[in-house]
């Protein structure tokens, strides 16, 4: 071969495996509203089809009348479709009780990740201790890591509080960013609200800090708010960063640089298939938001059909609408399917000897402390995997249930995880439970473990 | 660091500005979507809020879209994918038996039996089985194997995905990438991202822009000065030149890349958009295999397809695909690896790109509007390719190519002193001077030359042929005023 791993490049080969190709198959489904509007954008000659809604023809109609030669098969602007842009800035001032957003500032992007990577690789640059760093919680989410490793960025852990439900600590980001720039350049924090995968959702209190923090220290704030429309703690709401930071006076709200994240692929949605998300950017410096656009360019156009998508995620069927009754109760089906199972994938594991869960207040992962069995580690060491990577390899095998590891997202404390993602149909969370009890007694039992 | 933080008051300055930014970013550049794009937005918005101007719309020739210029969709594609959005659908007889089977397989093999999940990264396994056994019927029987096929979110997504695999080395060493002048600048865009080297090769105007092994040779002879050249990317049919390789020029170019050992990544989007008497699509594997094992086994290649073009036009679903061959088993674990980071191409492109490897067959129902439609679009193509080039070719100052394929023409276009002095002045290339000025006069976009490269001292425009024909015409002529206008005006 003349082309050898030799060859291959060194960024590439940096970037560490991470296993979610497996991923949550089962959570996929489809609003019907969703559905009907794609299907008659796709094949118009349904807009005279009766027996879909005539709210959902409309809506295709007007979609339509947005694309490109009236062809979801069109190209788009490189940001986004204009209309649907508009559209996102409405919702966001709604959700943010006023606070205005414009469409020129938000941009869509294939998933939003791709839309991270577009920030990530405008941010990066240097070498050694002058590369940029991130600040990165921990745990987080298990594709950042490696995406970090891709855009070539330092990552700086700061640890969540575990016995605080997973909440973020101001000491603890200080201590972070001076370890941090010890060795690199910290010029960004990325935080996720609600918490991936810890479920955890701020206050307002430790919104602010945050804000304060980032403002203080300089460092543009990234938030990945992608579980927003999931929080089902008691006395739990979803705050934005952005209303936060808008009541925070113009000394904060004129100047700290945020972006934050949404996507189809979130708890009420679950369109990742379709392949789209937002950003929205507040305080960028307007030349560098040329070069955003740019960037986006080389995918040439975000899929239309996730556009399409995007906006009927944001702009919902209203009331006196025929897919009204239909969507609400789809909704209300799923937020109520994920916070009974929240509950109860809680308990149930709490109970077993050996873990240990804090309470998910929002999002669509239960993370789990695992207390292993000292032969576990010592086995894990010796086929040089982590030992919650060897548990899950263990359970896959033996009960042919798969779940994540900790050590995927990030997890460096020497302490194991399991990430249960819990968007799933209430008796498949049983079977699941159910199986998992049962390998786990069972390895319990065969090595006595080492704490509770 | 953060010493306004430590002096107490904080200074205002943005964390992120152009001094601050990845530096590589700021030499990434897109013509297709450039200044004169941004300008005929603008124009577009002033004529809807009534601005008087010359030309009641602006005729976007500058981007490969066919739908947005009219086209209309394959039937066939459209009613499977609205049965896969919405499977309640397969109940409604009035969507032939075909659609339905196409559907029900393609729902059963994705996840939860929704579009709406996230696939593998590689892309839903019974597409890439398709895939393969398409490339197989069109290559003569030359198997293909499915693991050596990645699904990618158009083409464009995994030409970056290569190269940014097989970029690597400093400064004398670092990778050159070699790939025609003129080229599309989505390749340019990602070696400059990449901070690659480009090595560029020109293409013979005079020779209806054919390449030449001979200038292949000297440009990466030159290149070893400085670089260490690693690949050859080739664009059959040419974008935007539109020529058509013959065979021979095929296999002269593989016995180059094998001699310098070289990867060969054949850019084949267009590879039904082939117009011109005496014209035929060649796949590169094709003929990399019918030269014998000392060249099949060894010369490490990969093929690009897309839904985008071709006679579907589909650019908006984002659906494509590369199949690799004679990868080393380390590298290729690499790809994969790399693949995975983007979580996995969008579920409805990898739909469409099944329908496009698994059309409607002879023996099925709506084989005949199928193919009713698929010439139609093809014949009209043609068409319009053989009209364009007589047009130009009418006009003093314009030397127009045939268009042999693809979906552009690129002419070259002679342009007055006083014409480059002034545009010199304005600080623009004179191509960019021009296409302005037809823009501001005649509602016309086009992209300049200068955007795809040229050789030095001469000046072109690409123009997309995908108007309806009248519009077409329309343009044609309007453009072939203008030229004699604007002559007249800077002689």
């Amino acid at each position: 071969m003349m082309s050898s791993l030799k060859h291959v490049n060194p960024t590439v080969k940096g970037i560490k495996e991470s296993a979610h190709s497996v991923l949550q198959s089962l959570a996929a489904h489809v609003t019907q509203e969703i559905a009907q509007v794609l299907a008659v954008c796709l094949h118009p000659e349904l807009l005279g089809n009766k027996t879909l809604p005539l709210d959902v023809r409309l809506r295709a109609q007007r979609l339509l009348e947005v694309c490109e030669g009236g062809s979801v098969g069109s190209y788009t602007d490189s940001s986004g479709i204009p209309h649907i842009r508009q559209s996102i800035a409405d919702f966001i001032i709604r959700r943010d009780v006023g606070v205005p957003s414009y469409a020129n500032n938000v941009f869509i992007s294939a998933g939003s990740q791709k839309g991270l990577m577009v920030i990530l690789k405008l941010l990066a640059s240097g070498e050694g201790d002058t590369q940029t760093g991130v600040l990165t919680p921990m745990p987080c989410p298990h594709t950042l890591p490696t995406l970090l490793d891709d855009a070539g960025m330092t990552l700086v852990p700061y640890q969540l509080m575990e016995d605080q439900g997973w909440a973020v600590d101001l000491s603890e980001l200080h201590r972070a960013l001076k370890c941090g720039r010890g060795h690199c350049n910290p010029r960004a924090i990325y935080i996720s609200n609600p918490g991936n995968p810890t479920g955890h959702v701020q206050d307002w209190k430790s919104i602010e800090e945050v804000i304060r923090f980032a403002a203080a220290e300089r460092l543009l704030l990234m938030v990945d708010e992608v579980y927003q429309d999931s929080v089902y703690g008691q006395g739990k709401e979803f705050l934005s960063y952005k209303r936060v930071l808008f009541e925070m006076g113009k000394e904060y709200s004129e100047t700290v640089e945020l972006v934050s994240f949404h996507s189809l692929s979130s708890a009420c949605m679950g369109e990742c298939g379709l392949r789209a998300g937002y950003m929205e950017l507040v305080n960028m410096d307007p030349e560098v938001m040329y070069f955003v656009d740019t960037m986006l360019c080389t995918d040439i156009s975000t899929p239309v059909t996730g556009q399409l998508a995007l906006d009927l995620m944001v702009k919902p069927p209203k009331p006196g609408d025929h897919s009204y009754d239909t969507y609400t109760q789809e909704i209300l089906l799923i937020r109520a399917t994920l916070s009974q199972n929240a509950q109860r994938a809680h308990e149930f594991l709490n109970d077993l000897p050996g873990m240990s869960s804090q309470p998910a207040m929002g999002g669509i992962y239960l993370y789990s402390r695992l207390h292993l069995p000292s032969d576990i580690i010592q086995k894990a060491k010796i086929v040089e995997v982590e030992a919650d990577v060897l548990y899950c390899q263990m359970l896959l095998e033996e009960e042919g249930v798969f779940l994540g590891a900790g050590c995927q997202n990030g997890e460096t404390t020497g302490n194991h995880y399991l990430r249960l993602c819990i968007l799933v149909p209430t008796d498949t969370l049983e079977k699941v439970l159910a199986q998992l009890a049962s390998f786990h007694l069972r390895l319990i039992d065969k090595h006595p473990p080492t704490d509770r | 660091m953060s010493t306004q933080a430590v002096n107490g008051s904080v200074s205002r300055g943005k964390v992120l500005t152009l001094d601050t930014m990845n530096p590589n970013v700021k030499k990434v550049e897109y013509a297709v979507r450039g200044a004169i794009v941004q300008r005929a937005l603008q124009i577009e918005k002033e004529l809807k809020e009534g601005v008087k101007k010359p030309f009641t719309e602006v005729i976007k020739a500058n981007i490969g879209d066919a739908h947005a210029m009219g086209q209309k969709p394959i039937t066939f594609l459209r009613q499977v994918l609205a049965l896969c959005s919405y499977p309640a659908l397969l109940e409604d007889n009035k969507f032939p038996e075909d659609a339905k089977q196409r559907a029900r397989r393609i729902l059963a093999a994705c996840g939860g039996h929704s579009i709406g999940a996230y696939s593998a990264s590689q892309g839903i396994e019974c597409i890439r089985q398709d895939v393969s056994r398409y490339i197989e019927k069109r290559d003569g029987g030359i198997p293909s194997n499915p693991d050596n096929i990645y699904l990618s979110t158009g083409a464009s997504d995994a030409i970056v995905t290569m190269l940014k695999l097989l970029v690597c080395g400093e400064g004398h060493d670092r990778t050159g990438v070699m790939i025609s002048i003129p080229q599309y600048p989505l390749y340019s865009a990602a070696l400059a991202d990449l901070a690659a080297v480009q090595i560029s090769y020109y293409l013979d105007e005079d020779k209806c822009w054919s390449l030449d092994v001979t200038e292949l040779k000297r440009a990466v002879t030159a290149a070893r000065q400085h670089c260490n050249p690693r690949v050859l990317c080739i664009i059959n049919p040419g974008n935007p030149t539109g020529q058509v390789q013959s065979r021979q020029c095929i296999e002269d170019v593989i016995r180059f890349a094998k001699e310098e050992h070289l990867f060969v990544m054949a850019d084949e989007v267009y590879q039904d958009n082939v117009y011109a008497e005496g014209c035929k699509f060649h796949s590169f594997k094709k003929v990399l295999f019918e030269m014998g094992p000392e060249y099949s086994s060894t010369v490490e290649m990969a093929s690009f397809h897309s839904t985008s073009k071709c006679y579907m036009g589909e650019c908006g679903f984002r659906g494509g695909y590369m199949e690799v061959i004679n990868m080393d088993p380390e590298v290729k674990a690499q790809l994969t690896k790399l693949v995975s980071v983007r979580l996995c191409p969008p579920v409805t492109g990898q739909a469409l790109l099944d329908l496009v490897v698994n059309p409607p067959q002879p023996d099925e129902p709506s084989y005949s509007m199928f193919m009713k439609e698929r010439t139609e679009v093809l014949a009209a193509l043609a068409e319009k390719a053989r009209l364009t080039e007589k047009t130009f070719n009418t006009v003093p100052g314009i030397i127009c190519n045939p268009v042999q394929g693809a979906m552009y023409t690129f002419p070259r276009i002679t342009l007055p002193q006083k014409c480059i002095d002034t545009a010199k002045e304005e600080g623009l290339a004179p191509d960019m001077f021009y296409c302005m000025r037809l823009l501001e006069e005649e509602g016309i976009c086009l992209v300049p030359g200068s955007g795809f490269g040229q050789r030095e001292g001469t000046f072109h425009f690409r123009m997309t042929i995908l108007p309806p024909t009248e519009k077409l015409k329309d343009v044609l002529q309007k453009i072939r005023d203008f030229h004699v206008r604007f002559t007249k005006q800077f002689s």
